[in-house]
């Protein structure tokens, strides 16, 4: 039977974003990554603000963001997208400036990049995406990495004592007087895809405001660096990953909120 | 009508930048150099041009900040010294490989190290060899008076624009730190005349998207990158500089750049009163380098010598360029002393192949 004839107009529930490029995403079949790309993509559109915004693509698995975005877009050091970011939107504060980073990324190696930014309250948006590893260079402990969980460095489990324990840099920023929406969101289900899109508009509203730095952290899983399944990398991610960080608004209109 | 003005090195940057139409400068507090980011705060900039102003948290926040400005086509630059352009380098090695054009000013103190806050030289080769990872060259000024110091503002601009290649301004805490006379340029509109078809400033409808990376994954594509790089850094030899002082009957020449060629003006000075045919070739860039003319000049006199704050790194560029022609001697001091014109003198005399 020929596609044109099953695919019937009344039929069509749903369509390649517009805003994502041809290319065949270079993420690994499960990972969530796809997911957050196409819902920022899809909110981008929606607000009709392609012709203004300007993504920044860090270093790990999302290094090719700028592959799949249909965005202007700068590719940042490692760590540095959030200094990146801040460079651009100085010199252009009406454009839409949002960076795109992963926990190594984003927690470990720019941890000043992302404080300070996030301090003087730069009015971008950072997506952040917490697999809890290392996913790109092949499986490395990471600062989100679980207490307990293997990595290609901490093969017996992490060990809270001789490698210092995992550590929560969204509470963390939370806590900065320049950060206006923090939340913690996950797009693993349909339920919290809904969510978290949501929050992505959000963030984006509260950048075209200038009411400063909008924070989402996606959960998000590495089945791959987990050596998991993708199914049991989301169940394993349910029971292990959302008790130590919990899903939900933390800062809304620069007010701290109880998770809940 | 001219405007004069009594001012340090520093304070020349700052002020001709502002003037240059700057948009954007980041930078974090180094001595010698921080009455740059000083001078710009105190004089509000962004009342009297709109150019911004941005103290960072770190020298490797203020490159990538510049990064980030100058992939939308922006005029931005940082400032800083040694140990804070050393902190740069992997910043700059991305502004390289995703050819973008910025200033970067080097008002360099003794190293290695935290080193000393004094003057030296000591950074001629991490700012003509590269300096970060990767095979690239940087745009290389140095200005040997505060007059210069301002007027490389807009050339470095002029250049890093032209070949979409971040240019570099080597001085010292000497050149930084003293106080002279200085005509300030007029004042330039804030608004790019350079080419903006490359810039990410968001997609239009009438374009692809703009992409700014030094990422190729593909080797093949990375190879034609680097050709088409060394290529560009090949054509740049026709914007060198450089300044001949008594060199048209030397028979020895002195080869200084920067604080040192103001120290040897005063040797050439000396040394021809008692009757000794010395010259200065003085490189304003020392990235292009003037191979050519000092090869030119190696057929003409009998030695040289060059005279750097270092323990000889420009020098090696000139026995390059001799290619064994003539003795090339080296003078320098190191550790933040500054030698006077009588050390050099005396080192001349020593080497002097003159016609006695």
């Amino acid at each position: 039977m020929e596609l044109n004839k099953i695919i019937k107009p009344e039929n069509l529930v749903y369509k390649r974003t517009p805003l994502m490029t041809d290319a065949n995403l270079s993420y690994c079949p499960g990972c969530g990554h796809g997911t957050v790309h196409r819902l920022i993509m899809e909110v981008v559109e929606e607000m009709g603000i392609q012709e203004d915004t300007i993504a920044i693509a860090p270093v790990g698995c999302s290094v090719l963001a700028y592959d799949f975005m249909d965005v202007d877009c700068a590719q940042a050091a490692h760590g540095r997208a959030p200094a990146v970011a801040t460079g651009i939107k100085r010199l252009w504060p009406d454009k839409f400036v949002f960076t795109y980073q992963g926990d190594g990324d984003l927690a470990a190696i720019g941890t000043a990049e992302t404080i300070h930014a996030c301090n003087r309250g730069e009015n971008i948006t950072i997506f952040f995406v917490n697999n809890g590893i290392y996913g790109m260079t092949g499986g490395q402990m990471a600062p989100t990495t679980l207490e307990g969980m293997k990595s290609s460095t901490s093969p017996y489990g992490r060990n809270n004592e001789t490698m210092g324990p995992p550590y929560k840099i969204t509470e963390l920023i939370a806590q900065l007087q320049g950060t206006y929406y923090v939340t913690r969101q996950a797009v693993h289900k349909p339920g919290p895809v809904r969510k978290a899109k949501k929050a992505i508009r959000k963030a984006l509203e509260v950048q075209r405001d200038k009411k400063g730095i909008s924070f989402i952290e996606f959960v998000s899983n590495c089945n791959s660096g987990w050596k998991m399944t993708p199914n049991d990398s989301n169940i394993w991610m349910e029971e292990n990953m959302f008790p130590f960080y919990p899903m939900g608004d933390i800062k809304v209109d620069g007010e701290l909120v109880k998770s809940p | 009508m001219k405007e004069l003005a009594l001012m340090k090195g520093n304070e020349a940057i700052a002020e001709a930048a502002i003037r240059a139409g700057v948009d954007g400068y980041f930078g974090y507090p180094i001595t010698p150099q921080s009455e740059v980011m000083e001078y710009l705060m105190l004089q509000k900039p962004e009342e009297r041009t709109g150019m911004v102003v941005l103290q960072a948290e770190s020298e490797v926040a203020s490159i990538n900040m510049v990064y980030g400005a100058a992939g939308t086509g922006k005029k931005v630059m940082t400032s800083s010294s040694s140990p804070g352009i050393s902190l740069m380098q992997e910043g700059i090695s991305y502004i390289a490989g995703a050819e973008l054009p910025c200033l970067i000013v080097n008002v360099v103190r003794g190293g290695p190290g935290l080193g000393t806050i004094q003057p030296s030289q000591a950074d001629y080769f991490q700012s003509t060899k590269g300096g970060g990872h990767g095979d690239y060259r940087l745009i290389v000024l140095a200005p040997a008076s505060v007059q210069e110091m301002a007027d490389f503002v807009d050339l470095s601009f002029e250049l890093a624009f032209k070949y979409r290649n971040p240019a570099l301004i080597l001085t010292d805490g000497l050149i930084g730190q003293m106080m002279e006379k200085v005509e300030l340029p007029p004042q330039k509109e804030r608004v790019s005349e350079f080419d903006q078809s490359w810039v990410t400033t968001g997609k239009t409808k009438d374009r692809e998207r703009n992409i700014i990376t030094s990422l190729n994954l593909d080797s093949d594509k990375q190879y034609e990158h680097n050709l088409k790089l060394q290529a560009k850094y090949k054509s740049m030899e026709q914007d060198v500089m450089f300044e001949k002082i008594e060199c048209d009957d030397a028979d020895f020449l002195l080869l200084a750049y920067g604080s040192s060629a103001r120290i040897c003006q005063k040797v050439v000075e000396v040394s021809r009163s008692r009757g000794k045919k010395v010259g200065l070739l003085r490189p304003q860039t020392l990235f292009p380098f003037p191979t050519q003319e000092i090869a030119r000049m190696a057929r003409r006199v009998k030695g040289m010598m060059s005279v750097e704050l270092s323990a000889g790194q420009m020098v090696e560029d000139v026995k390059l360029a001799v290619n064994g022609r003539v003795p090339v001697y080296h003078y320098g001091m190191l550790g933040g002393k500054i030698h006077s014109p009588d050390d050099v003198l005396q080192a001349v005399e020593e080497k002097y192949i003159g016609g006695y």
